[in-house]
């Protein structure tokens, strides 16, 4: 079966995304009278099918000479001579992320199962968890951009609905509703960027687009210039990074699988996916990739510094995927494509692990999530601990680690690249070591130290924590050898127009990169001491003013809050009568100030209508006499 | 010979008319509407009248006689109405009889 | 010559004085508080009018206004004052002028009327032909056993219709006068 462009068809990509579909709508229809086991077996199954079809998809791609495939299922509808179709386009980048998606989410689902077991949403949470995925993999399989926009709104609506899985209380329902608004601006500069495109260059198909806008428009075209800044502002919102960062930590709310999954493995990573698949726009617009790398270069501190001061474990965690995400964007806008999506699944790998093993903690310590309430988890929960550790060494980028392969392979690419620059190889650097300083942190509050809260050490507990254990155990092994897998996305993305020279640089930029994450290591061994050892001391938070302005996520919120949402309250508040309404009801005013004079008129008295007859004849007379005169 | 001239007498009529006119809608006492009422017709006579003389003609002078029937008989139906009206309401207050509004 | 002239302008100002007096007593007929003078009024601004009449050369038309319109139906309505009781409760119905506000509108009604009027009189072109003489009572008859007899004939019909009317409704309620 070949399309019209020579791509193969195949009937397995056309079904991919829609089994965890059929499951989410079975589980809404049916949602409490299923069982746990029916429910768990239904979602589970469904990704599982999903996953096994991505494999089945990667097979089939290696023996394809061009390394696409792609699947009409319908026509959806035709603009002009534009026509939008449901149609998935599978190539090396889509095929990577939806491994990482079904695979990731996978395993993920398994660990929910588990985790929200005791829940009494149980069903409504695996079916939106289902949907989810669903929506993640349309995402990342459109083959034009209204399909994408489509799969980006729907990753944003389960966000919110995970977000503010319990609604009982009212903060996971602001902190959900944070959530859809900032990622709202976002999508709406990025609808307005894909309508742009469609003005100027007349298709919605992203292999049409590439390649006419490649064919059209010189580097530094002003069309180009903004569309791509356009979508970067899609890519930002949904991805938490510089300015719309402020959702994320709040969006620890929502139960801990949920922030495995959406904001750290998947949806934070959407917006990288969107700037490596318009790669073609980005790299016709070289200032927009500069901003792509600087963004991401003051992500990577900004949230680095927020994360050296929190208290509660998964705002670390936020921060540090804030952070990583940030990497991301650095190597997509120096233009190491390839390395960015890299780091994107290794990162997949690790911080899944990390979020999932803090869950299996906050569990056992009853949703305490505090770490200066929690500490020597080492001894009672050995394995989460070393489950713990093996992730922070992945994210420390330590030799051998995934993460090693994967940021390395962004830092080498930053000294010589024409849109980074030697500045931000040196906040790389930085950022590398604000991450492993935290992270020390994060792993001596937490698990070495005395410990200040009783592990709640019964049977059921340690039942529970075993069968949670099965996902962690393979994501810890993805994390450690993940590296080793190889990548060949060279079919995707042309280099011909940014090959990065390494012969220039100097020597010494290797070795550093290597020994920082272990300088911040040794500085930390001794900066912590007190975190780490067994002292009768207790520990208390800082707080200080400036600990207090960095762990509100260094006053981004109360920027946001003084400049846009009290104006906006206020005008709301001034406008609360609504003058566009006042002058529609004028219309109706007048036709009521009409209806009381003839009403009136007609009062029933003789000397009135006398007048009227008055009236009549002088009107009659004077349009007459204007008539004639 | 040319005495008074007829714009002159229109003129006369005109005001005449509107003083009527005027008591007819400002009066409530329904007696007094009847004899603005007759001021009107009064000043319709004087129209035609003077317009009869103007071209010398008789025919203005039997205008003014139908207008005087008219007028006698009117006043005669109205007045009995008139006691009529006092009878039921006891008042002559013409803004009583507002049965007829909406 | 002179004489003529002189009693051609002797009929002007006379008449111009009859009809400036019918005018008064006409604003006061329609502003007076009591039945009675307003009646008394009304008198006087017929017989002004007769003058008038009788200035233009219709000395019949005269004299039946004063016989007629002043005799007998201004008769009428003072007997019918007198005998119902009419004029007594005329205070209590006593328009309440609150100062002038009542009379404003209408008075620009009217005003506007008149002035309409007067501007379609004054431009209509009319006196350059006329000259003016007497037309008597003989002319008169003879037009209306002429040419106008169905007319008579009619108005006496209407005359008998007024009168049975008038007749009913004035009854008492117990001999059947009701409407």
């Amino acid at each position: 079966m070949i399309d019209s462009y020579g791509f193969f068809e195949s009937p397995t990509l056309a079904l991919l995304p829609f089994y965890p579909l059929i499951s989410f709508l079975l589980l809404i229809v049916f949602a409490k009278r299923l069982s746990w086991l029916q429910v768990s077996f239904l979602s589970i199954g469904a990704i599982a099918i999903s996953a096994l079809s991505s494999l089945v998809m990667l097979y089939q791609l290696q023996t394809q000479e061009l390394q696409i495939i792609t699947v009409k299922l319908w026509s959806w509808f035709s603009v002009g001579h534009a026509e939008v179709n449901i149609s998935f386009y599978l190539d090396a980048l889509s095929s990577v992320m939806i491994m990482v998606v079904s695979g990731i989410g996978l395993l993920i689902h398994i660990y929910a199962a588990f985790y929200m077991k005791t829940d009494e949403n149980f069903s409504r949470f695996m079916a939106y968890m289902n949907l989810f995925i669903v929506a993640m993999l349309i995402l990342v399989l459109a083959d034009n951009l209204v399909l994408l926009y489509l799969g980006w709104e729907g990753v944003g609506l389960c966000s919110f609905l995970l977000i503010g899985f319990w609604y009982q209380e009212k903060a996971n329902v602001l902190a959900a509703r944070k959530a859809f608004i900032v990622t709202r601006i976002g999508d709406t500069a990025m609808a307005i960027g894909l309508l742009m495109l469609f003005n100027t260059l007349g298709v919605f198909n992203i292999v049409d687009v590439n390649q006419t806008a490649q064919n059209s428009w010189q580097a530094g075209n002003d069309s180009a210039y903004w569309i791509a800044l356009l979508l970067l502002g899609g890519a930002v919102g949904k991805s938490a990074q510089l300015p719309l960062q402020t959702w994320l930590p709040d969006a620890m709310a929502g139960p801990t699988p949920v922030s495995a999954l959406i904001h750290a493995a998947t949806m934070v990573t959407a917006g990288v996916y969107l700037i490596a698949r318009m790669n073609g726009i980005f790299l016709l617009a070289p200032e927009v990739m500069q901003y792509v790398a600087w963004l991401g270069a003051f992500t990577l501190l900004l949230a680095g510094i927020a994360a050296l001061v929190q208290t509660d474990i998964k705002r670390v965690l936020a921060y540090s995927t804030m952070s990583q995400i940030g990497y991301m964007m650095l190597a997509l806008g120096a233009g190491a494509w390839s390395a960015g999506v890299f780091h994107l699944m290794t990162h997949a790998f690790f911080k899944a692990l990390l979020f999932l093993t803090a869950g299996s903690v906050i569990l056992a310590l009853h949703h305490q999530q505090n770490l200066f309430k929690m500490g020597g988890l080492f001894k009672k929960l050995p394995i989460e601990t070393a489950l713990f550790f093996i992730g922070l060494i992945c994210l420390l980028a330590l030799p051998g680690t995934s993460g090693f392969f994967s940021k390395e392979a962004i830092i080498t690419e930053l000294w010589s690249s024409p849109t980074a620059g030697a500045g931000l190889w040196w906040c790389a650097i930085i950022g590398a070591l604000l991450t492993s300083i935290y992270s020390c942190r994060l792993f001596f509050l937490a698990f070495l130290g005395q410990s200040r809260k009783e592990v709640h050490n019964t049977d059921g507990i340690g039942d529970e924590l075993s069968r949670l254990r099965f996902p962690l155990i393979i994501l810890a092994l993805l994390s450690l050898f993940g590296g080793l897998i190889s990548l060949d996305l060279s079919s995707v993305f042309i280099t011909n127009t940014s090959i990065i020279e390494h012969s220039k640089e100097p020597r010494w930029l290797h070795p550093v990169a290597i020994i920082t994450p272990f300088i911040g290591i040794v500085f930390s061994w001794f900066y912590f001491k007190r975190y780490r050892q067994n002292t009768g001391i207790p520990i208390v938070e800082s707080q200080t003013a400036l600990v207090q302005f960095c762990r509100n996520g260094l006053g981004f919120d109360s920027l946001f809050d003084l400049f846009i949402v009290r104006p906006y309250c206020w005008l709301a508040k001034v406008n609360r009568r609504d003058i566009v309404d006042q002058v529609i009801m004028l219309n109706a005013w007048y036709i009521s100030l009409w209806n009381d004079v003839l009403s009136t008129m007609q009062n029933g008295k003789l000397r009135w209508y006398a007048a009227a007859l008055g009236l009549g004849v002088v009107c009659f007379a004077a349009a007459l006499l204007g008539g004639n005169g | 010979m040319n005495a008074i001239p007829l714009e002159h007498v229109l003129i006369f009529a005109s005001i005449l008319f509107s003083i009527g006119f005027i008591g007819v809608i400002v009066r409530k006492n329904t007696l007094f509407m009847l004899m603005s009422l007759e001021v009107m017709l009064n000043s319709v006579g004087v129209a035609f009248i003077g317009a009869g003389s103007a071209w010398q003609q008789a025919d203005g002078q039997v205008m003014f006689i139908l207008i005087l029937t008219l007028a006698a008989s009117e006043v005669a139906v109205g007045l009995a109405l008139l006691i009529q009206m006092h009878r039921r309401f006891k008042s002559l207050n013409i803004d009583k009889l507002n049965r007829m509004r909406g | 010559m002179n004489s003529i002239m002189s009693s051609g302008i002797n009929i002007e100002l006379f008449f111009y004085l009859a009809a400036v007096m019918a005018i008064i007593a006409s604003i006061k007929v329609i502003s007076a508080h009591n039945t009675v003078h307003a009646l008394l009024y009304l008198v006087l601004s017929l017989l002004a009018v007769a003058v008038c009449f009788y200035l233009m050369g219709a000395p019949f038309a005269a004299g039946l206004e004063v016989i007629v319109y002043a005799g007998a139906i201004v008769v009428l309505f003072v007997f019918a004052v007198m005998m119902f009781g009419l004029g007594t409760d005329e205070t209590l119905n006593a328009p309440q002028i609150r100062g002038l506000s009542i009379w404003t509108g209408p008075i620009l009604l009217a005003t506007a009327l008149l002035v309409e009027l007067i501007y379609i009189i004054s431009h209509s072109g009319l006196q350059k032909q006329l000259s003016i003489d007497v037309v008597d009572a003989k002319q008169v008859g003879i037009l209306l056993y002429g040419p106008y007899l169905l007319a008579v004939e009619i108005a006496s019909f209407l005359l008998l219709a007024g009168l049975l009317a008038g007749y009913h409704y004035a009854k008492p309620e117990e001999q059947g006068g009701h409407l």
